[in-house]
């Protein structure tokens, strides 16, 4: 799992759990892999991260690395920026550990960097 | 379809997915193929616009097949799929994409605006099942419709390639979409050819009006379409039991045959045999 599909995961369809964001890694296996830039997709997507959530996930498994944690105003322009925030989005993938609602702590295991987010009978939600 | 040979009749979707299954969807190059297609239509149905990465849904991404057109086309995205071992699958083949294990039926766990666009290939008749004694088809259905649609950016498109068993079937999944707060309906490309008849459910989240894209081989161009269609059959029936040409392993064969003929091959990678990438 990529940081950015950690930016945009929730645990809100837990019965009971209103905002389900940002759930909590706890990470026992954590690979860099290279991805091709592409500043474009990096900018857009920036618009839609949420970039404090972003920044603490990054910090929690030790990765922030000098991603500065206030997002540039003028970050479209800026490539150095950009080329960080895409490393931190794109290029650190959790592989093995855990996923914690942080309503419930509720644990959603992540196996192979694969997240499972498959619920029990009792926990769906209307 | 005979209604005994549905796979949604033979078990749970985590189920009847097993390695085997899963296999096929590296093995057979003819399914492989059919799912491509039908995913290169579905991305056109999407109407994204032109040259900007975009950020999408694939549901029941599977193997990753699906996937793999968007990461052709320049595109970053997310998979979810109930079987883990369709997404075992999908790792070994070092798909571009991200995945999540998880049940449609329960909901996609999203924040709200999240995607520029959704496609699903094969997968949505699933949703018409009752699997489980607890499972109640429109509820399932409801719920998932109503959390995409908040998952999704306004103005945006969520396109369902999929096989319903009736048409009852198919009206309750466009009520509960439509309940849901989407709009669009359905698309049918070739109406009048029972093999290659196929259905694209396509929904509309918000955003200024839309219009229905038209199915192919349906308006006045129809002649068109058939012949261009018939076409594309002769050469999958040509193409039978060989890799599908283009294809990875189409490339690995090739390269293999001119390795032993003592020539200069490059070496193989995971990019051997990938569409180049229109550059951005
Ligand atoms: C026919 S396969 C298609 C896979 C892929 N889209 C392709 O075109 O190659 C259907 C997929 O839908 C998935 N599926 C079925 N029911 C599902 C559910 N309730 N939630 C998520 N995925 C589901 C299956 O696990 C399977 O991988």
């Amino acid at each position: 799992m990529k940081l950015l599909t950690h930016n945009m995961l929730t645990s809100n369809i837990i019965k009971g759990v209103t905002k389900g964001f940002p759930l909590q890694i706890a990470a026992t296996d954590i690979k860099v892999t290279e991805v091709d830039f592409n500043p474009d997709f990096i900018s857009r997507m920036i618009s839609k991260v949420e970039w404090p959530a972003l920044c603490e996930a990054a910090e929690s498994i030790g990765h922030l690395g000098d991603l500065p944690k206030e997002l540039d105003p003028d970050y479209e322009k800026n490539e150095e920026f950009l080329k960080k925030a895409h490393h931190v989005l794109l290029e650190v993938e959790i592989k093995e550990g855990e996923l914690i609602c942080p309503e419930t702590g509720r644990k959603f295991p992540v196996t192979n960097g694969i997240p499972n987010m498959l619920l029990n009978e009792d926990e769906v939600g209307k | 379809m005979a209604s005994g040979k549905r796979p949604e009749h033979k078990g749970p979707p985590e189920l009847f997915y097993n390695d085997e299954e899963a296999r096929k969807y590296t093995s057979n190059s003819r399914m492989i193929e059919i799912q491509q297609q039908m995913s290169e239509r579905a991305i056109e149905l999407l109407a994204l616009p032109e040259d900007q990465p975009c950020f999408i849904l694939d549901i029941g991404c599977g193997s990753g097949l699906s996937g793999e057109c968007l990461s052709d086309q320049g595109h970053m995205w997310l998979g979810i799929d109930i079987s883990q071992h369709m997404l075992d699958v999908a790792v070994e083949r070092e798909i571009e994409g991200d995945l999540l294990m998880g049940d449609m039926g329960w909901g996609m766990p999203f924040r709200p605006g999240t995607f520029d666009g959704v496609i699903s290939i094969s997968a949505l008749q699933w949703l018409c099942n009752a699997d489980k004694k607890f499972h109640s088809p429109p509820k399932r259905m409801y719920k998932f419709f109503s959390t995409l649609y908040a998952s999704m950016s306004r103005g945006t498109r969520a396109v369902f390639q999929l096989y319903p068993e009736n048409s009852e079937q198919l009206e309750l999944l466009t009520m509960q979409a439509m309940k849901a707060g989407f709009t669009g309906g359905l698309v049918v490309d070739f109406p009048n050819s029972t093999k290659s008849k196929k259905m694209f459910l396509c929904l509309f989240a918000g955003g200024p009006s839309q219009v229905l894209p038209k199915g192919l081989g349906t308006s006045s161009n129809e002649m068109v379409n058939k012949i261009a269609y018939s076409g594309t059959r002769d050469r999958i029936k040509e193409r039978r039991g060989k890799h599908p040409k283009k294809s990875r392993d189409w490339v690995m064969e090739k390269k293999e045959r001119a390795r032993h003929q003592g020539k200069k091959v490059g070496p193989d990678s995971k990019y051997t045999g990938r569409k180049r990438k229109v550059t951005f």
